[in-house]
C-alpha cells in the first residue's frame, strides 16, 4: 500500500533526517517549473481537497489571479474540529516538513506573500511542535527572502485558534485571522477574489497541502493512478469509536469499509455487530451495517449512496449503541458552535435539540419524527455557511435509516399541554418530566413557578 | 511603540513579544488574539481591565476586543481551578465512556459543569471534541496537555497527583 504522508521513516519530523531522505527537493524542482506548469502537475493529479468538500485542488489554485501587483496568501486550514477527525494532528507530530514544503510549493504557484498555519487552540502541543519546525526551516533558509537561491520570498506564520469550530469554515477562518469574530462571510465573492484583509486568498488543508511535494516529485499522473481514479491518492482515516485498533491510518481511496474496520483496526470490540458507521466526521449522513458491507471508501462511492468522505474520519458503532442518543449528542455540538447570524441555523439547531431530547426522556410525539426532518430541510441551503448543512444531515439521514429504532422510545399516547409552549426557552428542564394527567394542575402550577424561578436566575437562563 | 499607555500590565519583554505579534499581520487588528493569549497565560483568566488593556494596545475599541473575547471558548472570563479539567464527551469519546467520566470526576469533586471546588483547585468543563477521538476517552487540563485512553483508576491518581502539587505551592 503507498503511503505518501505517513512514511515508516524514524524520526521523520526532525528537519535534517527529512532532508537525508530527499526533502525540500520537490521545492527545488518546482522552483525551476513555471507556476502554470506546476498548478498543471496538481490538476493532473487530479488531488481533491481533504478538508471536507474533496474539491479539486489544481483548479482551485487555478482561480487564483496572476501578476503580483497586490499581494496574495494562502492559509492553511488546521482548524480540524469536526468531531471524528484526529488526522492532521498526525501531520504536524509525523511529518510537518513535507506539508511547509508543500505550503511553499503552493505559494509559489500562486504567487503568494505568506501564508498562515490556522491551528486549534486546544493543539497547544502541535502548535509548539509546528512553530519549532518553521523556525528550523526558516534557519535552513527554506522559508524566507530568495529561497534556494532564486527571487522566490514567502513567509510563514502559524496562528492559534481559541475555541471554535467555525473557524474550519473558510471565510470565518480569514475573520478570525484579522482578528474579528469568526462569523462566515456571504459567498460571493469568492475568497480568490477578495480574501483575507481584502486580498485574493486559497484555503487548504494541511493534508491537502501535504501531498503536494510528492506529485510534484513523482508527476501528477503517478499520483492519479493510486487508489480510486476519480479520487484518487490516499487518506489519512481517523478511526474511533467501537474498533479495537482506533487510530489514524493512511489508506488508498476506494478501499473497502470492511477491511478498514476488521483488517486495519482489528475488528469491532467484543465480537459484536456493527449497527452504524458515520464515514467522514460527525456531519456526514451514516451508514446503516448492509451499506458498511459493500461500501468503498472514496467520495464517489459514498455520494452514489447520499453520504460523502468528509474528513475520513470513522465512527463506528455496535449492535448495543443508542443511536437516539448519539443523534442527540452530534445535535448539541452544532448547536453549541452555530455562530449565530442565520436564523434557521441558530434556531433550528436549537429545536432540532429539543426535540430530540424530549424524545429521549420518553416524551416525544407522534409527529416529532417527521418535524425533525422539516427543520432540517429547513435548515439545508437556507444558511450563509455549511454548518447549517453539517447539523441538518445528521439528524435527515440518520431518522430515514433508523427511523424504527427512534420511533420506539416515543409513548403511543402522549398528552400536550398548551402551557409547555410558554416554557420553550428554558433547557434541560427537571419538572417536565412529571407531568401526568391526573394532578395536572398541581404540576403546571408548581412548574411555572420553578420556570418563574429559573428566568430570573441569570446564571442558569445563560449556562447554555 | 507603546509609550501613550500609562498603566502597563505587560513588561518591557512582553511588550516586545506584543510587537513581534503585531508584526506577522499586515494590520494591528489581526494581533487581538496572539495577545489575548498572552494575557490569559500571564493571569489565568482575561478580565475586562486586561480587556481595555488590549485594546489601548492594538488601537482597538474595547467593545471589539470583547467581542472577540466572548466569540472563544478558550478565553476565559472568570476565573478557573488551578487544574482546569476539560472533559471531551463528544460522540466518539461517548462511545468510548466520555461522559461516563465527566459524570465521575463532576461526583467525585462535588461541581457541576463550569464550577470551581471551594478550594479554588479544581475545575471542569464538558468540551467538544479535542481532536483525540481515537485515543478517547481524555481529558485536556489547563488548555495544555492531554491525558488520553483514559480509566476510572488513572483519574483518581490524576487527581491525587494534582491536589498534591497544589499543596505543596
Ligand atoms: C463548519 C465548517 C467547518 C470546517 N472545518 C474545517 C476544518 O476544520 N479543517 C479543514 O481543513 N476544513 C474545514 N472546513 C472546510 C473548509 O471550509 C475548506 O473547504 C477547506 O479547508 C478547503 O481545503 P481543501 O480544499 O484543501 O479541502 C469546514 C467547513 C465548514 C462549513
Ligand atoms: S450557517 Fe450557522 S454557523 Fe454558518 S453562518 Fe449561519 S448561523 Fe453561522
Ligand atoms: S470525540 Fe472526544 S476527542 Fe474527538
Amino acid at each position: 500500500m503507498t503511503k505518501i504522508i505517513l512514511k515508516d521513516i524514524p524520526d521523520y519530523h526532525k528537519i535534517d533526517v527529512y532532508v537525508q531522505n530527499g526533502g525540500y527537493q520537490s521545492l527545488k524542482k518546482a522552483l525551476g517549473m513555471t507556476t502554470d506548469q506546476v498548478i498543471d502537475e496538481v490538476k493532473k493529479s487530479n488531488l481533491r481537497g481533504r478538508g471536507g468538500a474533496c474539491f479539486p485542488t489544481g483548479l482551485k489554485w487555478s482561480f487564483m489571479p496572476k501578476g503580483n501587483d497586490k499581494p496574495k496568501y494562502l492559509c492553511c486550514n488546521g482548524d480540524e474540529s469536526e468531531p471524528g477527525s484526529f488526522k492532521d494532528r498526525e501531520i504536524f507530530e509525523k511529518n510537518p516538513h513535507q506539508f511547509i514544503e508543500g505550503t511553499l510549493i503552493a505559494c509559489y504557484a500562486m504567487g503568494c506573500k505568506a501564508a498562515y498555519v490556522y491551528i486549534r487552540g486546544e493543539y497547544w502541543k502541535w502548535v509548539e511542535m509546528m512553530e519549532v519546525a518553521v523556525a528550523d526551516a526558516y534557519k535552513k533558509g527554506y522559508i524566507g527572502k530568495n529561497i534556494l537561491g532564486t527571487d522566490f520570498s514567502v513567509d510563514i506564520y502559524v496562528h492559534k485558534g481559541a475555541g471554535a469550530y467555525i473557524c474550519g469554515e473558510e471565510s470565518s477562518l480569514m475573520n478570525s485571522l484579522e482578528g474579528k469574530r469568526a462569523y462566515p462571510r456571504v459567498k460571493p465573492p469568492f475568497p480568490a477574489a477578495v480574501g483575507v484583509w481584502g486580498y485574493p486568498t486559497t484555503i487548504n488543508n494541511i493534508e491537502t497541502l501535504a501531498n503536494v511535494p510528492d506529485i510534484i516529485k513523482n508527476g501528477g499522473e503517478w499520483f492519479s493512478k493510486i487508489g480510486e481514479p476519480k479520487h484518487p491518492g490516499t487518506l489519512l482515516f481517523g478511526v474511533s469509536g467501537h474498533v479495537n485498533k482506533p487510530g489514524v491510518y493512511e489508506l488508498e481511496t476506494g478501499i473497502p469499509l470492511m477491511d478498514v474496520i476488521n483488517k486495519v483496526c482489528g475488528g469491532v470490540k467484543d465480537g459484536k455487530q456493527i449497527k452504524m458507521v458515520i464515514p467522514g466526521g460527525s456531519s456526514m449522513p451514516p451508514l446503516t451495517r448492509e451499506e458498511c458491507l459493500t461500501m468503498k471508501m472514496d467520495n464517489e462511492s459514498l455520494k452514489a449512496i447520499g453520504s460523502a468522505i468528509g474528513t475520513a474520519g470513522v465512527i463506528v458503532m455496535d449492535e448495543d449503541t443508542d443511536i437516539l442518543k448519539v443523534l442527540k449528542r452530534i445535535t448539541k455540538f452544532y448547536y453549541h458552535e452555530s455562530c449565530g447570524q442565520c436564523t434557521p441555523c441558530r434556531e433550528g439547531c436549537g429545536w432540532m435539540l429539543r426535540v430530540l431530547d424530549r424524545i429521549d426522556r420518553g416524551e416525544g410525539r407522534q409527529e416529532d419524527l417527521d418535524l425533525l426532518i422539516s427543520v432540517a430541510e429547513n435548515i439545508e441551503g437556507n444558511t450563509i455557511c455549511a454548518l447549517g448543512d453539517a447539523a441538518a444531515w445528521p439528524v435527515k439521514w440518520t431518522i430515514r435509516k433508523f427511523r424504527d429504532e427512534i420511533a420506539k422510545k416515543i409513548p403511543a399516547h402522549k398528552i400536550t399541554l398548551p402551557v409547555l409552549n410558554k416554557v420553550h426557552g428554558v433547557r434541560d428542564y427537571e419538572g417536565y418530566s412529571t407531568l401526568k394527567r391526573d394532578n395536572e394542575n398541581e404540576v403546571v402550577e408548581s412548574l411555572m413557578g420553578k420556570v418563574q424561578e429559573e428566568l430570573n436566575d441569570e446564571s442558569v437562563r445563560y449556562s447554555g | 511603540m507603546f509609550e501613550n499607555i500609562s498603566n502597563h500590565l505587560f513588561n518591557q519583554e512582553e511588550l516586545k513579544q506584543v510587537e513581534y505579534h503585531i508584526s506577522k499581520y499586515p494590520k494591528k487588528m489581526s494581533a487581538v488574539m496572539p495577545v489575548l493569549w498572552m494575557i490569559q497565560e500571564k493571569f489565568g483568566w482575561i478580565s475586562i481591565d486586561s480587556m481595555k488593556y488590549v485594546g489601548e494596545l492594538l488601537e482597538l475599541p474595547y467593545e471589539h476586543v470583547l467581542g472577540v473575547a466572548t466569540f472563544y471558548t478558550m478565553y476565559f472570563k472568570k476565573p478557573v481551578g488551578k487544574y482546569h479539567l476539560q472533559i471531551c464527551t463528544n460522540v466518539s469519546c461517548m462511545l468510548c465512556g466520555g461522559d461516563k467520566l465527566f459524570k465521575y470526576v463532576s461526583d467525585k469533586l462535588g461541581i457541576k459543569n463550569k464550577e470551581v471546588t471551594s478550594d479554588g483547585i479544581f475545575s471542569i468543563e464538558e468540551v467538544e471534541c479535542l481532536g483525540s477521538c481515537g485515543t478517547a476517552p481524555m481529558l485536556q487540563v489547563n488548555n495544555k496537555e492531554y491525558y488520553e485512553n483514559l480509566t476510572l483508576p488513572q483519574v483518581d491518581e490524576l487527581l491525587d497527583r494534582f491536589r498534591a502539587e497544589a499543596s505543596k505551592n
